[in-house]
């Protein structure tokens, strides 16, 4: 069982909610985002999402494109990002870990070199934004069979004709993007997202976690309540461009996990 | 392999300077039946987009497929290129450049005299007679020299849409005249300050936008590239300029051209002109990138094809401007219209197989180039074709007088008189 599926399995038995925290790798240096990485799981998150920085992030808002901005400025790579990973799994060896990007820099590496690397580094699962199910040859089937989850975005556009094709290869769980549009812009409506879940929950067995739009530990309640999950990124690494020290952004997350986790627990 | 004559020689030539991953035996029957079902074209192209807007793209090539196939599409079309653009525009044997040059005969495809002042509209107003008939209301596009952008809102206006165009900081600053015509035909023009304020990063806005406001919006691309269907479509609607040009040529010349050069950016002029010649085998295809201060290790160019390696940005897999760990890289040219990391996915593939020749020259070429055709036939040519005109000035000495070589004119330089000015240090006004 991966470390991804263990950890839904576990959260379901105890009648909890997932909290999924997101956060740039190498924002503002590689030093400080280890120790916010490191932070995350005693702060309640169940996921970590690690960003991997890119030039032309065009599903993030001005949030994310900052942060990615700053992690590249301090000499953030795809290696070092592996890297961060890899030293993080040294103390933790149950948090799954999620990377999430774009596919230029994955493409650049070589996708096979890339999976045999994520691996070792203890990486989990991947969510690249821009490889829709039509180009699930190029890193969706290679990774699986790699033994990587790769998990799908589902979004407000994916009709019903078309969600069978988008849960086809989807592994680990899937992200229910609550609003057209990009990351950390508008604010996602629990009575608009619920039935969307409910939607795509009876067509998998996979978790449903839902994500963009989600900023406050009140928002972060209501959305959990209505879905398998929640994940916040946005929010968090603000706190972390305003140059919040390390310790409150941590509180902060703890605050959003709380929020999820009051749902049913 | 299929041996096409005329070409092999140059195929070796380029096959030797360039990294290139193709084999040789790949070299297709015909160059015109792409893209395939999956919008590529060999490997290049594709649909390399986020989940939300596939389902748009979706529909978007369902429709443009209907509208292909529809005679009234068409005759919509011929009827606003007649009587809104000008259309057909000159095919002119420019007589001085040839006498100077003392070569090749060169004729120019006067493109630059379309309404507007530029190839865009071919493109702008197809898309824009789709998106009224999939109902959109709302129009968005990038723009980089604004020639893009003045058509998109020039088309917006004579159809009553709103109109949203996305330009670079840093384009809009240097390009002042095409954003004040944009806003007098009524467009809203957004500065883009995210990432590094550029013609990619306007790109990225505008996608954001579209993502944002799926509903009722209509992406108007402004050149051959971005996710399938774009390229293609956006290559077809522009094919008018080589269908145009053969037909000239044959009054003309009663024979076809022996060599095709076209400035490239992204690459939808040149695709226009080059689309109509593919399988003509004895036609010689040649297009000019943007080499800025030259195509060397600091990357201060825009020439992807030349000094770049395939990668993927914006929907599509093709030659990017990129760093070792696939971050995109800024281009640099004197010409905001090319200045943009990516090339269609069309080039990048006629670049593999050997098809076309792909070339850079730097600014201070096209500066002279500029000059030259100012001086000698009277056209002020935009920044983007003085770059094609710079290779010509450099083959056509060396061929001989019976060789044609046929260049695309995509845009009159008004917009540019500013740069130059600058660029060359000369005074505007107070003669002298």
């Amino acid at each position: 069982m991966t470390r991804i599926d263990a950890r839904f399995a576990h959260l379901k038995a105890n009648g909890r909610k997932a909290f999924v925290a997101y956060i740039m790798a190498g924002d503002p240096d590689f030093a400080t985002s280890l120790e916010l990485v490191r932070g995350l799981p005693g702060a309640g998150v169940d996921v970590i999402e690690l960003g991997l920085p890119f030039t032309d992030p065009m599903a993030d808002g001005p949030a994310i494109q900052l942060a990615g901005q700053r992690a590249l400025d301090a000499g953030m790579t795809l290696r070092k990002t592996l890297d961060l990973a890899a030293a993080f799994r040294k103390t933790d060896d149950s948090t799954p870990i999620v990377l999430m990007g774009y596919y230029n820099p994955i493409h650049s590496r070589g996708v096979d070199r890339f999976l045999v690397e994520a691996k070792a580094a203890g990486i989990d699962g991947l969510i690249v934004v821009d490889l829709p199910p039509e180009e699930d040859d190029e890193l969706c089937l290679p990774a699986r069979r790699t033994g990587l989850s790769f998990i799908r975005l589902a979004t407000p556009t994916t009709d019903a004709k078309r969600l069978p094709r988008v849960l086809q290869n989807t592994s680990g769980f899937v992200y229910y993007v609550s609003i057209t549009g990009i990351t950390g812009a508008a604010e996602a409506r629990p009575a608009e997202v619920a039935p969307e879940v409910a939607r795509i929950g009876a067509a998998t067995d996979l978790p449903v976690v839902v994500g963009f739009g989600v900023n406050t530990p009140e928002q972060s309640e209501a959305i959990a309540g209505v879905a398998d999950g929640v994940v916040v990124g946005s929010a968090i690494v603000r706190r972390v461009g305003e140059g919040r020290p390390v310790a409150e952004v941590l509180e902060f997350v703890r605050s959003l996990a709380e929020g999820a986790h009051r749902v049913g627990g | 392999m299929v041996c096409i004559p005329g070409l092999c020689v140059r195929v070796r030539r380029t096959r030797c300077s360039r990294n290139r991953e193709t084999p040789m035996n790949d070299i297709p029957n015909s160059f015109t039946t792409g893209p395939d079902e999956n919008g590529r074209f060999g490997k290049f192209g594709g649909r390399f987009v986020s989940e939300t807007l596939m389902p748009l793209i979706l529909d978007l090539e369902a429709e443009y497929e209907k509208a292909k196939s529809d005679k009234g599409f068409w005759a919509e079309m011929e009827h606003l290129w007649t009587h809104y653009v000008g259309r057909p525009s000159p095919l002119y044997f420019a007589e001085r450049l040839t006498a100077r040059l003392g070569g090749a005969r060169i004729y120019l495809k006067r493109d630059e005299l379309n309404h507007t002042g530029a190839h865009k509209i071919n493109n702008v107003l197809g898309q824009i007679i789709l998106a009224r008939r999939m109902g959109k209301t709302r129009i968005i596009a990038e723009t980089g020299a604004g020639q893009h952008g003045v058509a998109t809102a020039t088309v917006c206006a004579k159809f009553g849409l709103k109109c949203v165009v996305y330009m670079g900081a840093h384009d809009v600053e240097r390009q002042a005249p095409n954003v004040f015509r944009m806003k007098l035909l009524g467009a809203e023009v957004v500065p883009v300050t995210s990432g590094r304020g550029t013609l990619k990063d306007a790109m990225n806005d505008a996608l954001r936008d579209w993502v944002t406001n799926v509903r009722d919006t209509f992406y108007c691309i402004g050149t051959v590239a971005g996710p399938h269907p774009y390229p293609a479509m956006v290559r077809d609607f522009q094919s008018i300029i080589g269908r145009e040009a053969r037909a000239q040529m044959q009054e003309a010349e009663g024979r076809l051209p022996d060599t095709l050069i076209a400035a490239i950016g992204g690459g939808s002029n040149a695709m226009g002109l080059f689309f109509p010649f593919l399988d003509e085998p004895s036609v010689a295809i040649i297009g000019v990138e943007a080499g800025g201060k030259g195509v060397n290790a600091k990357m201060e160019h825009c020439a992807s094809l030349t000094g770049g390696r395939p990668g993927v940005l914006h929907g599509n897999r093709t030659y990017l401007l990129q760093d070792e760990d696939g971050q995109i890289l800024e281009g640099f040219s004197i010409s905001a219209g090319l200045d943009y990391p990516g090339i269609g996915p069309e080039h990048s593939w006629l670049h593999e197989t050997g098809r076309a020749e792909y070339v850079a020259v730097t600014d201070d070429e096209a500066l002279a180039a500029f000059r030259f055709c100012c001086e000698q036939e009277g056209i002020i040519p935009a920044l983007e074709p003085a770059h094609a005109l710079a290779h010509v000035m450099k083959i056509a000495p060396e061929l001989p007088g019976d060789h044609i070589i046929c260049m695309n004119m995509c845009g009159r330089g008004d917009k540019d008189i500013f740069t130059v000015a600058r660029a060359l240090g000369l005074e505007m006004g107070e003669g002298g």
